[in-house]
């Protein structure tokens, strides 16, 4: 399933957020949307999800995005928030369950197969245990894990995740990203992600796509984008970049010397 | 492999057809205590003899004589399918719109069900001695529930003209506008009409006293179509607990729902409204009640919401027309009495889960 933008264009509030953006991620492809606060990362990945309304064109395997029914929109992409809301008081099982809305009719219930599909995921996850446990009491490693097995029970073939890793430590990152880059291996998904962390950005993603003031600026390998004198023009920091012998780039930010 | 583990998955199916019997259960065995139970009639366990003698085919001798019958059919009947009507009606208004405002503490008068019943009531009782003396109908259930409606329009528009249509904080917000404007009205109205306080007041603090078969009859459609929409619309109303946005991401025309929701919520509290008053707490106790029992997932409280709703209602009747017979205590004033302290006790056990 490819991804295609042509001209996208996202305002927030009457002001342009996303500038007339070209993009096309092939399917099975993992692009990496980087860019310093408020550059346009997020209000990008909203529109494709059918959140906001855009200009322009995004398309999914040939399908425009704001033509589909919200249903079909949610069977095609699964949308992971910066900020997943969990209600305390909701079983894991149940939330989970919830991916499944795209595919019951609007009085039905949950087929068998949408319940196999849940239990399926469930195991693949390694949530069984937690299957009964309500969401308030899961760490945010678990929290992290549940919300995207809410997604992929979507079967959807685009995946879109806003900061997956913003507030989980080094260790949960790690775990949560390799798991993203099993489940799009197995299932061929097209994934498409906004972070902060550019080390993190350049080591799972394919490409990289730097947005600044809702512009593309920089797209390519980690290596090609990632470099201190395009840091330092668009997020206006002062960093040390290290090209690692077996291709990974390493973003190190530098303390000034206290010279103000 | 599959399957078994399908099976295996926890949900709420199989506790749903459990708890769904268990409620209508609830109610029957309430129905049949609130009938029984009365200042004047036969003992109390003749009347489930001369219900069931009622019943095609099956003829039992109650010794319940006519006069007897009459009061168990008559009067007391009707009260108690009314009390479960509006007990119901309530709670599963109040539980659904707890459910799209994602606001525990939300009861279905919100929108200003409550204070614009109150005004139309209000303006029945001041214009009905002379005009309306000759009108076929009683005037005040129907201005109460055109007064409701027509407040619930009113915040509708407010709240859509001034707010944004994807949060509904200005909607509740123009709520308790509407809600201060109409008892505004009301207190001027009633200062200048001082000779109908005491109809008025006894109007607001909720009663079934004069229930009759005609009641029932007059709002048992608008519930009946309010009760299928909202259950219909309760495994959506679940999936809005994640948010608009990501309800949305999931496929769902979250301000289709929201808006249906609201519109049969109110449609059914202002009918129930019409008929019986204000009757306060129901609809913040019973789905409360309801979510500590089985858990938070509206697919179950607000079906048992209406269950436990009709069977708290018929019970609170009860206590009213017994204990300080043979002058009543409004049914409001009971539901109030226990529902304070309850409602106490439900914040206290919240905290306490923290």
């Amino acid at each position: 399933m490819r991804l295609q933008l042509v001209g996208a264009r996202v305002e927030y509030e009457g002001c342009p957020v996303v500038v007339g953006l070209d993009e096309e991620v092939a399917r099975g492809e993992w692009l990496c949307v980087i860019g310093p606060n408020g550059a346009g990362k997020s209000s990008l990945l909203r529109a494709i999800a059918g959140l906001v309304p855009y200009a322009g064109s995004v398309q999914i395997s040939n399908r425009e995005v704001s033509a589909l029914a919200p249903k079909e929109v949610a069977r095609h992409v699964a949308f992971v928030p910066q900020d997943p809301v969990l209600p305390d008081d909701m079983s894991v099982a149940d939330y989970v369950l919830l991916g499944r809305n795209p595919y019951v009719s609007m009085f039905g219930r949950e087929s068998a197969h949408d319940r196999e599909v849940v239990a399926r995921l469930i195991d693949d996850l390694s949530l069984r245990v937690y299957a009964r446990r309500m969401l308030g009491t899961l760490s945010g490693g678990e929290r992290q894990r549940v919300v995207i097995a809410r997604a992929l029970v979507q079967e959807a073939p685009v995946l879109l995740l806003d900061e997956p890793t913003s507030a989980l430590d080094l260790g949960h990152q790690q775990h949560a990203l390799e798991l993203v880059d099993r489940l799009r291996r197995e299932r061929n998904l097209t994934v498409m992600s906004a972070m902060h962390d550019l080390t993190l950005a350049g080591l799972y993603s394919d490409r990289l796509l730097l947005l600044h003031q809702g512009v593309g600026v920089a797209r390519g390998a980690a290596q090609d984008v990632l470099r201190s004198e395009t840091l330092a023009e668009f997020y206006g920091v002062s960093a040390r970049v290290i090209h690692e012998a077996d291709g990974t780039v390493v973003v190190v930010p530098q303390r000034s010397t206290g010279d103000l | 492999m599959s399957t078994t583990t399908a099976l295996q998955l926890p949900g709420i199916s199989g506790r749903r057809t459990t708890w769904w019997t268990i409620g209508a259960a609830v109610v029957v065995l309430t129905a049949l205590i609130g009938a029984a139970l009365g200042p004047a009639g036969p003992a109390w366990w003749r009347v489930p003899l001369a219900l069931l003698d009622r019943l095609p085919l099956i003829t039992i001798d109650s010794g319940v004589t006519e006069a007897q019958w009459n009061i168990i059919w008559q009067i007391r009947a009707p009260r108690v399918v009314l009390a479960a009507l509006v007990g119901a009606m309530l709670s599963l208004a109040g539980a659904s719109y707890q459910g799209v405002f994602r606001n525990p503490l939300v009861d279905p008068y919100l929108l200003g069900v409550a204070a614009g019943a109150g005004l139309g009531a209000t303006i029945a009782f001041v214009v009905n001695r002379d005009v309306t003396a000759s009108w076929p109908i009683d005037p005040v259930p129907l201005a109460a529930f055109v007064g409701g409606l027509a407040a619930v329009a009113l915040t509708y528009v407010v709240g859509t003209a001034f707010g944004n249509s994807r949060s509904s904080t200005t909607l509740v917000l123009a709520g308790v506008a509407v809600t201060s404007l109409a008892t505004a009205v009301q207190t001027f109205v009633l200062q200048r009409n001082n000779d109908v306080v005491r109809q008025v007041y006894s109007w607001i603090l909720g009663r079934l006293t004069t229930a009759s078969w005609a009641d029932v009859r007059l709002v048992l459609p608008y519930i009946a179509v309010s009760t299928i929409v909202l259950l219909m619309y309760c495994r959506l109303i679940d999936v809005l607990r994640v948010g608009d946005d990501e309800a949305r991401a999931l496929g769902v025309n979250v301000n289709q729902v929201r808006i249906v929701v609201v519109l049969a919520a109110t449609f059914g509290t202002s009918a129930a409204v019409a008929v019986s008053g204000l009757i306060g707490f129901v609809g913040i106790i019973v789905p409360h009640a309801v979510r500590l029992l089985l858990g938070a997932s509206y697919r179950l409280v607000v079906p048992l919401s209406m269950f436990f709703g009709a069977a708290f209602l018929i019970a609170a009747d009860i206590p009213g027309r017994v204990l300080t017979s043979p002058s009543e205590t409004p049914i409001g004033v009971v539901t109030a009495f226990f529902g304070a302290p309850f409602f106490l006790l439900i914040l206290r056990l919240r905290e306490a889960r923290r």
